[in-house]
């Protein structure tokens, strides 16, 4: 019996794969993005479909992409302005996680969590939370104080839920090894559930960088300031698209920066889970 | 060659003579939530290096048995002694194995082996038990996977370590709950065989719950059958297959015949 291929044998059936599903993921990207920027060139500058306050042309924003692109590399005011929306989105994905995380723990590990906490918590969130933003602003000032507290306030909840949930993940049969085995209570939550729940608290933790961004700007919308949000609320009040759009494009890769950090930080800390690769949503 | 036929409970049987390890006398279960019997009056003495197996339909109050003891939870009444001091919790000298080999993903095969060390005694401890951790590993086959992560071993390896885990502490008794029974057939086979030289090279005082007939019957000295309703012992059997045993022996009448009276005992309501 050997592995050569008989010559007389002919092969009836091969699996066949469609073409579409055998393009490289890089080109499939690529050929999205130009069939997109056509559609949108054609719509625009060619046919003029659509007016260009509305949306303006692939090379209107291209050039607005380098205008601001050389404003923020020179260190004018609008690397100015990023600074202060990164700073906001940092301090407050910071404070989402230190209070998100430690509620979580309370609502997961206590029977008074989850009795007495957990209901308060599922009221506030299903508030419409952008509303507190005035009272911020009433009660921290037109600073990134107030944008800091809206955004940690709307980011805070997905990690409670997460971290809660994650405590829950560890199964009945790890639970009795750890208790036939004499574990603390203490010794049970931090070397068998908080690190089994790690995937789920990661998964919080990128819903939150999603949400701090949403925070941040909404609150610069809202209250002003120096931030990114102000500049692209005041672009857009001057029917300036173009530069709305360039703009919203340098935000998205501070958000994709923090995204991507915690989801770094998840494939260094949680190495095990080989199904949870970074870029995964979710 | 009349055998396996109903004997009283206080039958003679070969390790009768050995040190009595663990005692159980008129221990009874109520839960009170639903004050429901799950054990009434089970008297039990495992000797030492044996291997007892209970066997019994869903219900019958083999797991709750086993939980009592493990230390995992208080009877109603009665007297539950280990080595001649009651069990009032959970103990170091109580090695448990479960269905699942519940291997913590993040740490190696060996700091797995080494974790009811490292609850108990802490992390230096752990580290010191190392090298009886490789050799127990050798003693299951997986000298060459202690540096390897739970993920990387197949279900049997798994479970193979999970003996090691289970054996770290010299553990005065070995309670089994159905450890095997979420291996393929073969696997489970292999590893019964295993099972059984790991425990007589220790000498282990071995308790088995257990859903199937043949593994008890090729593993045990004593089985006892219980049924539901309430839970309790109806019946000892005493396994005199020498030993060893070998997955051969299966296929010999006297192995049927044993089986056979189980189920006899237990196919009655089993089946209704």
């Amino acid at each position: 019996m050997t592995a050569n291929p008989d010559p007389n044998v002919d092969t009836v059936w091969v699996e066949k794969v469609a073409l579409i599903d055998q393009i490289p993921r890089w080109a499939a990207m690529l050929g999205l993005a130009v069939i997109v920027i056509a559609i949108w060139e054609l719509a625009t500058a060619r046919m003029g479909w659509v007016s260009p306050i509305i949306l303006p042309s692939p090379g209107e924003t291209l050039d607005d992409l380098i205008f601001v692109g050389k404003n923020l590399l020179s260190g004018g005011y609008m690397l100015e302005a990023l600074w202060t929306t990164t700073r906001t989105v940092f301090w407050a994905f910071v404070i989402a996680a230190g209070i998100g995380f430690s509620l979580g723990v309370l609502v997961g590990e206590t029977k008074f969590g989850e009795r007495a906490v957990m209901p308060y918590l599922v009221a506030i969130d299903t508030m419409p939370k952008v509303a507190f933003a005035p009272l911020f602003i009433a009660w921290l000032g037109f600073d990134i104080a107030s944008k800091v507290a809206l955004a940690a306030f709307i980011a805070t909840f997905p990690i409670v839920v997460s971290t809660a949930a994650g405590l829950y993940a560890a199964s009945e049969n790890e639970r009795m090894l750890f208790k036939s085995m004499g574990a603390s209570r203490l010794q049970t939550l931090f070397r068998l559930k908080l690190p089994t729940g790690l995937p789920h608290i990661f998964t919080g933790l990128k819903i939150a960088a999603v949400g701090v961004m949403a925070g941040a700007i909404t609150g610069e919308f809202l209250g002003g300031g120096q931030g990114f949000g102000a500049l692209i609320r005041q672009s857009a009040s001057q029917m300036d698209t173009p530069r709305v759009f360039a703009l919203i494009l340098y935000l998205s890769l501070l958000g994709l920066a923090l995204f991507f950090a915690v989801a770094w930080l998840q494939k260094r800390l949680v190495f095990w889970n080989k199904a949870d690769r970074p870029g995964g949503v979710g | 060659m009349t055998m396996a036929e109903p004997r009283p409970l206080t039958a003679a049987h070969p390790a009768a003579a050995a040190r009595p390890v663990y005692e159980i006398a008129r221990l009874s279960k109520t839960y009170a939530r639903n004050s429901l019997t799950a054990l009434t009056d089970v008297n039990l003495t495992l000797h030492k290096g044996e291997f007892v197996s209970v066997v019994g339909s869903s219900g019958c109050g083999k797991s709750t048995l086993l939980k009592i003891m493990s230390g995992l939870l208080p009877p109603t009444t009665g007297r539950v002694v280990l080595e001649g001091k009651p069990v009032t919790g959970p103990r170091a000298d109580i090695g448990m194995m479960f269905q699942q080999a519940t291997l913590l993903p993040w740490k190696t095969t060996a700091e797995n082996i080494v974790l009811p060390i490292e609850i108990r005694e802490g992390r230096a401890a752990a580290k010191a038990a190392l090298p009886r951790a490789l050799d127990l590993l050798k003693l299951v086959g997986l000298g060459d996977f202690a540096n390897v992560y739970p993920g990387e071993l197949s279900g049997g390896m798994a479970q193979r370590a999970s003996i090691c885990r289970m054996l770290i502490s010299n553990p005065a008794v070995l309670l089994l709950d159905e450890p095997f029974s979420a291996l393929d057939e073969l696997t489970r086979d292999f590893m019964n065989m295993e099972l059984q030289r790991i425990c007589a090279e220790q000498q282990s005082t071995a308790f088995l719950v257990t859903h199937s007939l043949a593994e008890a019957v090729i593993l045990s000295d004593r089985i006892l059958v219980m049924k539901p309703r309430p839970g309790r012992i109806v019946e000892e059997i005493v396994i005199d297959l020498p030993r060893p045993r070998t997955l051969e022996m299966i296929n010999t009448p006297r192995f049927g015949q044993i089986v056979a009276h189980i189920r006899d005992l237990l196919g009655k309501e089993a089946f209704q």
